[in-house]
């Protein structure tokens, strides 16, 4: 049995079990508790957990970031909400520095089990400052995982998989996705975890691959439909999950059984995680393709704000199906 | 050192030299541009409602005198930075409705060409060098514009606004040190309405009372304001600024306020966090535009009909910047990549070099 839950309550439900399952969980962050969260994933966890589980931080995310990796040092499994993923800029030396470097440093004595989680997207907008996809830009620092799921189920899968890990993970979440719904596995039918590095196959084709991660999955879904509908191709939709430790044997099978990828990526055109699977495929399974790949990214400027043409910025189900019809 | 809090007792600040010097038509510009600011928020707030709008809208109503206050005291040597929060700074420095409501609407006529939004307004031309998302992020700019200053051998002042939110970051913590240690002419200016999004500043200030007091462990000067008072905050604002100007000494205001609707339009909680009755009394009792058009009246400045002339006139010039806004052009998806590289836009030898962008 399985229920149809929003992606914010799948999360919220993941949160809510692991506080249960763990009294070392803690979850902190700007308007986490008695706001309910800016973006209500936390709404009731306060009335329900109380002050010394779900606590409201000032804003001031180099010291409650750097707090939160600190007490994971000593074995707190601390959740941080960014309240924006745009905001890890003011954190930076503590995101990368710290809970990144600590364990290797350190010769594998200190473990920091921690999870930075919260929206990290375009789409909403709120100009260039607000609307950073920092996926790559994280995936490319050793020692910490990072993760972008697209559905309530993966949310919730994930985010259990996040804390329970003795690494920090950064967890990608995508504000448009939050109020989507989908079937979430009942409580009732068992601890419902999804390991990270398991990427999914959430459509079956056999023309192009069209690999992603995050809201692109959806975005890649209605373009495999339309793809189908009106020029009679069919296309495996593969969805990252985790970025790292990304699943390429999954990328490989894929890209062996059609023979034809389209990436896509919310990140820029410089970087960004497209550029690492395509340098992957390149690598270790050239022979098999019969095109070029090719990569649907975010048009290579700062967010624009303008609400007329934000999405023509970002990928999109028409610009997905355009690369797929430019492949030879 | 002062040792003034927010619950002192009221003095009267209208004999101060800045003050004593406004001529009648200097006091109903001030009220002229509180009015302004409120109308046009009243519009955009409307429009937002209406879906005309992306993003976050966060108005400023209840704070106007304390913008209108401290930058009707800049001449055209002083600057000045803000917050997100900027819509206020933006019409009083001297921005159109025009350009800013159509920036709200995403347009190509807006001050940013529609890529900043209403967190992004920016004119350089008059001093005003944003509106900035980050919380506490602009700190350490407006420390740049007084070092600027400074080192051009100008004799002017930055002023750097913020919440009573933003003082808690890092970034506001190190801009004070190096104000202080460098002799740098910059206002802080702490606009406190008493809270950061949905948290209470009792929640997030490890010193409740005060905070511009913790301009003390900069060794710099400071001072609370009440921010009803135009006269105060105008009064207070010129002693800080003076001091910038002709010794080179920062300061930190703190000025209170209040902000009427919630952290932003989107906000649906601000009637939880705060109760009616706290926002029923500052409207009541501490709204800087009732209180000035009370006082002006009062002195024989101003008269009921010439005030609501007044704020007849911005009314209409509100509706007419949403209309413009409406008719506007959106931007063309080629804009997106205009504005990223000085080089690319002026098409020089140079751009042709190397790649500047990466597109699929
Ligand atoms: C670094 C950073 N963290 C969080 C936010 C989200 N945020 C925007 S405004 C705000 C509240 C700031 O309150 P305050 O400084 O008191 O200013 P006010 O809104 O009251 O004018 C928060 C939490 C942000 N923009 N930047």
């Amino acid at each position: 049995m399985s229920r149809t839950l929003t992606f914010r309550e799948a999360l919220r439900e993941g949160l809510d079990e692991e506080l249960a399952r763990d009294p070392n969980v803690v979850i902190m962050g700007e308007e986490v508790a008695q706001y309910n969260g800016a973006y209500k994933v936390t709404e009731g966890l306060w009335k329900k957990w109380g002050d010394k589980r779900v606590v409201d931080t000032p804003i001031s995310e180099a010291g409650f970031i750097g707090m939160g990796i600190g007490a994971s040092m000593l074995g707190v499994r601390p959740v941080m909400e960014l309240m924006f993923w745009s905001f890890h800029s003011v954190a930076f030396d503590q995101l990368v520095n710290n809970a990144a470097c600590v364990r290797y440093m350190s010769g594998g004595l200190i473990n920091c089990p921690i999870v930075m989680r919260g929206p990290a997207n375009g789409g909403t907008n709120v100009g260039a400052t607000h609307s950073h996809i920092p996926e790559g830009l994280f995936a490319a620092f050793p020692g910490l995982k990072v993760c972008a799921p697209a559905t309530p189920a993966d949310a919730k899968g994930l985010i259990k998989a996040a804390i329970r890990d003795n690494d920090p993970v950064y967890f990608m979440e995508n504000t448009l996705l939050y109020g989507t719904t989908g079937e979430v596995p009942d409580p009732a039918e068992g601890d419902f975890v999804i390991p990270l590095g398991v990427a999914d196959l959430k459509r079956e084709g056999k023309d192009v691959s069209i690999i992603s991660h995050g809201r692109s999955v959806i975005h890649a879904l209605q373009a495999a439909e339309t793809l189908k509908e009106q020029h009679g191709i069919e296309a495996d939709v593969l969805d990252l999950r985790s970025i790292r430790p990304l699943d390429v044997e999954a990328i490989l099978k894929t890209v062996k059984k059609t023979n034809r990828v389209v990436l896509v990526d919310e990140s820029k055109g410089f970087g960004g995680v497209s550029a690492m699977v395509s340098h992957l495929i390149q690598d270790e399974a050239f022979d098999y393709l019969d095109s070029p790949i090719k990569r649907v990214t975010t048009l290579d400027a700062p967010a624009i704000y303008s609400p007329h043409i934000e999405n023509e910025q970002l990928p999109n189900p028409r610009r997905i199906v355009e690369k797929v019809l430019s492949l030879r | 050192m002062s040792s003034v809090t927010a619950d002192s007792p009221r003095l009267d600040f209208s004999g101060s030299p800045v003050n004593k010097a406004l001529t009648a038509e200097d006091k109903i510009e001030l009220f002229r541009k509180m009015v302004r600011i409120r109308r046009f928020e009243q519009e955009a707030l409307k429009f937002y409602t209406a879906g005309k709008m992306g993003g976050f809208l966060h108005l400023y109503i209840g704070q106007e005198s304390v913008a209108v206050g401290t930058l009707s005291l800049c001449g055209e040597n002083d600057h000045n930075i803000t917050a997100y929060r900027c819509h206020a700074h933006a019409l009083t420095v001297g921005m159109n409705m025009n350009e800013l409501m159509a920036e709200l609407y995403g347009k190509a006529t807006g001050c940013s060409k529609g890529k900043g939004g209403s967190m992004h307004f920016f004119a350089p031309d008059k001093n005003y060098w944003g509106g900035h998302g980050i919380v506490g992020g602009q700190t350490p700019l407006g420390l740049g514009l007084g070092y600027g200053l400074k080192y051009l051998g100008k004799e002017g002042c930055a002023l750097c606004y913020m919440g009573d939110g933003a003082v808690n970051q890092g970034a506001f913590h190190e801009s004070l040190n190096i104000a202080a240690l460098f002799e740098i002419p910059v206002v802080y200016i702490i606009e406190n309405n008493g809270y950061s999004m949905g948290t209470s500043q009792k929640r997030s200030s490890s010193y409740r009372g005060c905070l511009a007091q913790r301009a003390e462990g900069y060794d710099m000067e400071w001072d609370v304001v009440d921010g009803s008072d135009l006269y105060e905050v105008r009064a207070k604002a010129h002693i800080a600024m003076e001091r910038a100007r002709k010794q080179h000494k920062p300061s930190i205001l703190e000025i209170t306020t209040y902000r009427y609707y919630g952290h932003s339009v989107a906000d649906a909680n601000h009637k939880k966090y705060r109760t009616p009755e706290e926002i029923e009394n500052y409207k009541a009792n501490h709204d800087p535009i009732h209180l000035w058009r009370r006082r002006l009246i009062a002195e024989g400045v101003l008269t009921e009909e010439s005030a609501a002339a007044i704020d007849a006139e911005a009314k209409k010039e509100a509706a007419a910047s949403s209309k413009f806004a409406d008719e506007s052009p959106a931007p063309t998806v080629e804009s997106i990549m205009d504005d990223v590289y000085w080089e690319t836009d002026n098409k020089t030898e140079a751009s042709k070099l190397g790649r500047h962008f990466f597109t699929d």
